[in-house]
């Protein structure tokens, strides 16, 4: 008995350490490539939204996949952590000129600002299960973007002003800021983020959520997940393991929004819609429930995927719709996966054992 | 199982990794290259259409007619689906094609963004329809505007109205507070009725998520006895209020801004409703004047649609482009930074006189033209 | 007399509501999957009813009866394609995605189809709109016949499934797929049958809203979709009188809130007030408690 769990924390140990080292092969071709003069500036901006887009998907994954529950306002603690992020740098841009510092501090905030949210959305929420609970953060997401985008807020030598009204409620004096502009959201936030920084902090997130999943806490959420009574019966406490997997994965959201805040200089409140919950959680069915790896693996194919098809021009977004549809259907249907399973099977049988 | 999914994935982002490999761009016919980014799909698409496809016409014409300088034009239109980001990387894109200057974007925000990527590399770009002033200002004197900033448009409209019609003591202003464009003329507009005779007896908004009906704020409207609407927002949402208005039987004199332009295009619109609708613009497609004319005709045969003043826009800014690097005596062989430096201090020098009037360009990179107010009769656009 | 003809817009506007989420409830009930593409195929039979009114130059109600082949036809092929071999798959979010990749395709289709321009709709209803309280209160036709159409949607519906055979049949794959598989009924064809109704109830819900609100692109179901999926919810997803409660009371309460309250924020209130009714009531309204056994 002892044998097999040492066996097994042993491969889960393995497992992870691939999935690190997956990522530092990546940074460390993209390098080589950079220095080398071949990487296209397409592929060259991809890189921090790609990122982001990881970090999203392996939070979110945490919730669904892990946590067993369906979240459908992801994008809503992205969103309070690119605008808790970004209106921190914003108004700290003389402040604290010294960049690591601000940028970092930044990141801090959006991950607290959003860890914050995730915990007030969080307590009401998840007293509900499965569709209803997907409706309920549905409804959160769309209440966060909405209500983002009635305030205008400036800086000038009195300090704070609110309005939401408009900009001109602000009564700011000459040489004031306006730092959030409603639904024009926040422009001009320096552009911090670095393809190292995302690196950083896409480890970061794995590391975190790899230590939970393999922790006594992270045994306890799966176990709720997979039998909440017989959970509850030997005395777990299910609203506080299913508020801390919501909460750090609120969390990581937030940083994923701090990093997409600093890459552009132009943030609104509209881009954190449902179709960006809706595209985390393709992230992650996609990549497998539950499977970190495949998250980051769906993660950076989506977000290539409609650039790659640009050479189709006026029919790129249909492709990518049939190309959604079909993976789907391959990856899911149970005859696709009995017919691979007959006829590919024996190629990866090898390393289907090995895996699973 | 699951082992399938992760090879055939892997291969497909090696595959998509080799693909995005930087290719030396191969030595061909030089032609300058103009790129070009716009909403192609998604919400916002219509616009994007209009601008980039009358940008498309414009090249076929410029071309025909022997080029700029002797060479010839190649034009790559890139979508942004009106997303900051997939702009940032529509730019990429075209950086990779080899763009040497860009029209674009056409919607506000993505055009900020891109605006402080064009400023960066030092690359020239020119937006048809980009109107807030943060564009110009994120810009840092690389991106030009040939439409009329959004300050302009509401402090004319508000203008107008005070000099114009001195009968109208209460206005009423609906306007989309989800949209940049919408919302600056708005600012402008209640900024200038201050000094103006007419009193603004109502503010309604509505956003982009709730744009199907707008019965309670045309009552609202009606409640504050307005005998003016200003309306500054785009046609496709204008033609659902005078629809909704009408069948509240409310009928006070609608104001509408550039955006309005297009609603007598609209297929299957009841033009009716439109009688009576006033609007400051600088280009009407019912026009008379010869080139709006042949303009208006080929684009109708090209595209199946009335153009609209994004795509009158689009089409003068290849024209400005052209007038511009005539005046510089740009040549493709110059690398993308020269011809923007060349391109900024031609700018300011030229006159171009386009579908949408005569333009000249200040420092600030913003153009001025002349609106012209023009009022809806028997459904064809007439001068007031 | 503002509050009246508030209340009536609001009824009007949810009605449309109303006919959206019965398609999603009914879709639910059977199949146990969020039809995110359902907003889509309103829009496409709002696409086929203008086509047919303003190229064809058919009569309006030959354009609804065409809408709604379209749709059903549409509804059918959509279920078989792409859900249908989702539907055991191994877990529900799997249909929830393909369902979203459906949406994009039609939006798509449709932009390629009839590019993006802006369609205007002529109302579907050519009668003279109600005057009352000497002219200070116009009630629209469309809107008269948007409720009429709702009331008698949902009273066909419930009469079809409490006394048809197919109804029972829906009933009882609702209930337990496998027991009713064990009683002869043709499971799939009972699915598709739903798809089938639901689909040609969007179609009816198209050509209302853009009766209404003529305004018509290729994205014009989504958010509508969204809305009615939300009143689904409100109602209790899965029972009809709950889709059609769900529905009026989310226009009913948009509409208030945007004439009292604030415009800008009216989606907050609707969605804040949903959340208020699922926490005291967490299967909605009109849903069913089902006991967690063991």
């Amino acid at each position: 008995m002892t044998v097999m769990i040492e066996k097994m924390k042993k491969k889960t140990r393995t497992n992870n350490l691939i999935n690190y080292a997956i990522v530092i092969a990546a940074f460390a071709v993209i390098q080589v490539m950079k220095s080398t003069g071949n990487l296209s500036s397409l592929l060259n901006g991809l890189l921090i939204p790609v990122c982001s887009y990881i970090i999203l998907a392996v939070s979110l994954n945490l919730v669904v996949g892990i946590s067993g529950e369906l979240s459908l306002g992801h994008a809503g603690f992205m969103s309070v952590g690119a605008f808790a992020s970004a209106f921190f740098s914003k108004s700290m841009l003389d402040a604290i000129p010294f960049v690591p510092l601000r940028f970092g501090l930044a990141i801090v905030i959006g991950a607290a600002a959003a860890g914050v949210i995730g915990v007030l959305i969080g307590i009401p929420v998840l007293r509900l299960r499965g569709d209803y609970l997907a409706i309920v953060t549905l409804a959160f997401g769309e209440i966060i973007k909405n209500v983002i985008t009635i305030f205008y807020i400036g800086i000038d030598g009195n300090g704070i002003h609110v309005s939401m009204k408009d900009k001109m409620s602000l009564h700011l004096e000459e040489g004031g800021n306006v730092i959030l502009n409603g639904p024009q959201g926040i422009s001009g936030t320096p552009k911090n983020a670095t393809f190292l920084v995302g690196v950083l902090l896409v480890l970061i997130t794995l590391f975190i959520v790899q230590n939970l999943i393999n922790s006594r806490d992270g045994r306890a959420i799966m176990s709720i997940r997979d039998n909440r009574i017989a959970a509850e019966s030997i005395g777990l406490n299910v609203t506080k393991y299913k508020l801390m997997a919501f909460t750090v994965s609120a969390a990581l959201a937030g940083v994923a929004g701090a990093l997409y805040a600093h890459n552009l200089s132009s943030l609104v409140a509209s881009k954190f819609d449902f179709n960006l919950s809706i595209l985390a959680l393709v992230f992650v069915v996609l990549g497998g429930i539950g499977s970190i790896r495949g998250s980051i693996i769906a993660a950076v194919v989506l977000t290539a995927l409609p650039e790659m098809l640009r050479f189709l021009s006026d029919y790129r977004m249909l492709i990518y719709a049939i190309v959604l549809i079909v993976m789907m259907l391959l990856n899911w249907s149970p005859k696709a996966l009995e017919l691979r399973e007959r006829y590919l099977g024996r190629f990866f049988k090898k390393t289907a054992k090995e895996g699973k | 199982m699951k082992k399938f999914t992760k090879v055939t994935s892997m291969a497909m982002a090696a595959a998509m990794v080799a693909s995005m490999l930087a290719v030396p761009a191969a030595a061909e016919e030089a032609a300058f290259k103009i790129g070009g980014i716009g909403p192609l799909t998604g919400a916002a698409a219509i616009y994007g259409n209009s601008a980039l496809n009358a940008v498309q016409m414009a090249v076929d014409e410029v071309n025909a007619a022997g080029g700029i300088n002797g060479y010839q034009v190649e034009f790559n239109a890139q979508d942004d689906e009106h997303d900051a980001e997939k702009s940032v990387n529509a730019y990429n894109t075209l950086k990779d094609w080899g763009m040497q200057m860009l029209v674009g974007t056409v919607t506000t925000t993505p055009c900020i963004a891109v605006a402080y990527e064009c400023a960066n590399d030092n690359l020239f770009a020119l937006t048809p329809s980009a109107s807030s002033p943060e564009v110009t200002a994120a810009g840092a004197g690389n991106v030009y505007q040939l439409c009329f900033t959004d300050p302009a448009q509401g402090t004319a409209s508000a203008q107008y109205i005070g000099e114009n019609m001195p009968e109208i003591t209460k206005v009423a202003v609906l306007y989309n507070s989800s949209d940049a464009y919408s919302t600056g003329i708005y600012e402008k507009f209640v900024e200038e009725a201050e000094a103006q005779a007419f009193e603004v007896v109502e503010t309604q908004t509505f956003t982009e998520d709730s744009n199907t009906d707008f019965s309670a704020q045309i009552q609202a409207c009606m409640d504050a006895g307005a005998e003016l609407v200003f309306l500054p927002f785009y046609y496709t949402e204008a033609s659902i209020v005078l629809k909704q208005a009408n069948e509240k039987e409310f009928a006070p004199v609608w104001f509408g801004v550039d955006g309005m332009d297009g609603i007598l295009g609209v297929e299957g619109f009841d033009t009716s409703l439109a009688e009576g609708v006033m609007l400051l613009t600088p280009f009407a497609a019912d026009a008379d004047d010869e080139a709006t004319k042949a303009f208006v005709a080929e684009f109708e045969e090209k595209f199946g649609d009335t153009p609209t003043q994004f795509a009158a826009d689009g089409y003068d800014c290849v024209y400005a482009l052209k007038a511009a690097l005539e005046e510089a005596g740009a040549t493709p062989d110059m690398s993308a930074s020269d011809i923007a430096d060349a391109l900024k201090d031609a700018f300011t020098k030229i006159e171009v006189t386009g579908l949408t009037g005569t333009m000249t360009w200040n420092e600030n990179c913003e153009v001025s033209k002349t609106p012209q107010a023009v009022v809806i009769k028997d459904g064809a656009y007439v001068a007031y | 007399m503002s509050f009246i003809s508030y209340l009536v817009n609001g009824i009007s506007l949810g009605s449309v509501y109303a006919i959206i989420a019965l398609g999603y409830t009914m879709v639910y009930g059977i199949a146990k999957m969020l039809n995110f593409a359902h907003g889509d195929v309103i829009m496409v039979g709002g696409y086929a009813a203008f086509t047919m009114m303003m190229s064809m130059n058919t009569s309006p109600l030959v354009a609804v009866l065409v809408s709604i082949v379209v749709c059903t036809v549409l509804g059918v092929l959509i279920e078989t394609i792409a859900y249908r071999p989702l539907l055991e798959a191994a877990s529900s979010l799997a249909v929830l995605i393909t369902a979203i990749g459906v949406s994009y395709f039609l939006q798509n289709i449709v932009l390629l189809t009839f590019g993006s321009s802006t369609k205007s709709f002529q109302s579907v209803v050519t009668l003279p709109n109600l005057k009352l309280a000497g002219g200070s209160l116009v009630i629209t036709s469309t809107a008269i016949v948007t409720i009429l159409a709702c009331i008698v949607i949902m009273i066909a519906l419930t009469l079809f499934i409490n006394k048809t055979k197919p109804g029972q049949a829906m009933l009882a794959v609702s209930e337990d797929k496998g027991a009713a598989q064990l009683m002869g009924i043709n499971v799939n064809g009972t699915i598709a049958l739903t798809f089938a109704i639901g689909s040609g109830l969007a179609a009816i819900a198209g050509v209302l809203l853009c009766s209404a609100y003529p305004a018509l692109t290729p994205y014009t179901g989504s958010m509508p979709g969204i809305k009615a999926f939300t009143a689904a919810v409100f109602g209790g997803i899965g029972s009809i009188p709950g889709a059609m409660v769900g529905g009026i009371l989310m226009g009913v309460i948009e509409i208030f809130a945007k004439a009292y309250i604030s415009t800008q924020l009216s989606d907050a209130i609707v969605f804040l007030i949903l959340i208020i009714v699922l926490l005291v009531k967490p299967t909605g309204l009109f849903g069913k408690n089902i006991q967690e056994k063991v």
